[in-house]
């Protein structure tokens, strides 16, 4: 099908595209790398009488290191973030994951802003961000705040960001000698919607897991953390029996949405085969990478 | 009805200037604005990958792109990469291992397969058929189109040697 016809303007500056925001309201749409919006456009799911292009804004490039966060512009591509140096040094488990994104004409042109904004539940950034236990920098006519990726994540599709707010960027804070994390993901085929997913950090000192984040994707209305598996996995050295017991948690504390071929019971024992995977790499040193 | 938009886009390395529709996707742009009927259309969603078009040196969705975002851009379709004889391998290759029936995902792949052997010349064959996931062949089954360009990367390996 074919997009409904719309207005489009291009504007150069952060400010000129919140006052266009705050003039259009719901009657806009922000357009980036436009992989979910222009399918949205063209099957008529949406009808915006404004696109906002925010392409040009250079303010929003860019992936640098600032300090101890390393920080993502909202327009870094997915493709961008594959081949990043930077990235594969300070926050690693974007690597992992990127290859999981869709494929390569799609990661050429979505966004990481894009993906965190629009916060599909079966997204790999938006996981990765709560794993990782990332920010996200905010901008709106007030200016600028900073929303916690525990935060930040409120429902389907639902998120902290005020109507009238851009997101501008993500910090994360940059991997340490003792960084320890893991990426697993099920798919039907490379590159489909994710049935369920996986991400993992801790740190590992001598062996012993801490600060330890799970966190699943296509499981519930949001990325979700599995505060049970945590608990089990919090200060101790993952032998077969720990694994086993944190798998159990898993399994016991989530309650996963079905989509059109899976059931809940289905995704919940594919949950734990995933964990048990990402912790038998771990075991042996080989993270997924 | 939304107004014109002006953009002046080079595509196979000439100059355009035209005014579109914001709404235009880049390849109604092309097919219909510039007769350029190589690139197809299937999906028109973003999943089915016939319409791969390259802007600005990558392979995009031409369905998942507005003309307009084109703007100031450069576009190469296959019509461009089949007059520099750039892919000359690749599209013999394909003749040759009979890796096309009715043609119509062919576009979308010669071009996928293009920004493969250019940027990964080491690429496996499992590296290759998770490549071109991300275009469907509804005739073929995809063993044909693997080994074609399975033996241009080995080619160019050779020639390079």
């Amino acid at each position: 099908m074919k997009a409904a016809a719309f207005d489009y303007v291009k504007p150069r500056s952060l400010d000129e595209v919140l006052s266009l925001l705050q003039a259009h309201g719901d009657d806009a749409r922000l357009l980036a790398g436009g992989q979910t919006l222009m399918a949205t456009l063209n099957m008529r799911l949406s009808e915006p009488r404004l696109v906002i292009d925010i392409t040009g804004i250079d303010a929003l490039r860019g992936i640098g290191l600032q300090g101890n966060v390393l920080r993502i512009g909202a327009l870094a591509t997915h493709s961008d973030i594959e081949h990043s140096p930077l990235v594969a040094q300070h926050a690693p488990l974007l690597k992992a994951a990127a290859p999981h994104i869709a494929h390569r004409a799609i990661r050429n042109s979505g966004t990481w802003g894009g993906s965190i904004a629009y916060a599909d539940p079966a997204a790999e950034w938006p996981t990765c961000l709560l794993a990782l236990g990332g920010t996200v920098v905010a901008r709106g006519p007030k200016g600028e705040r900073r929303i916690a990726a525990d935060d930040f994540f409120q429902g389907l599709y639902a998120t902290a960001l005020e109507p009238d707010e851009v997101l501008v960027a993500s910090e994360l804070p940059v991997a340490g000698p003792d960084h320890w994390f893991g990426f697993q993901e099920l798919a039907r085929r490379h590159g489909d919607y994710a049935i369920v997913g996986l991400a993992a950090t801790a740190k590992r000192q001598a062996g012993v897991l801490r600060d330890v984040r799970v966190v699943l994707l296509g499981v519930d209305a949001t990325p979700l953390r599995v505060p049970a598996a945590e608990a089990v996995l919090e200060g101790r050295t993952p032998d077969a029996a720990l694994i086993a017991q944190a798998v159990q948690a898993l399994r016991d504390s989530i309650d996963p949405l079905p989509d059109l071929t899976n059931s809940p019971d289905t995704k919940r024992h594919l949950a734990g085969v995933l964990l048990q995977r990402l912790m038998n790499g771990a075991t042996h040193g080989a993270l997924a990478a | 009805m939304a107004d014109l938009y002006p953009i002046q886009v080079t595509v196979n390395g000439e100059r355009r200037q035209c005014s579109v529709q914001p709404r235009t996707h880049l390849v109604d742009f092309l097919r219909e604005d510039l007769g350029l009927k190589g690139s197809h259309l299937g999906c028109e969603h973003g999943v089915c990958g016939a319409c791969t078009v390259e802007l600005n040196g990558h392979i995009v969705r031409g369905c998942l792109t507005l003309a307009v975002q084109a703007d100031g851009g450069e576009v190469q379709t296959i019509e461009g990469v089949s007059r520099s004889g750039v892919i000359r391998d690749l599209q013999e290759a394909f003749v040759r291992r009979n890796a096309l029936q009715c043609g119509f995902c062919t576009s979308g792949m010669l071009m996928a397969a293009k920004e493969l052997v250019e940027t990964q010349p080491q690429a496996t064959r499992a590296e290759v058929r998770e490549w071109i996931s991300g275009n469907y062949c509804r005739c073929t089954g995809y063993h044909a189109i693997v080994d074609a360009i399975c033996e241009v990367l080995q080619q160019r390996q050779e020639a390079k040697a």
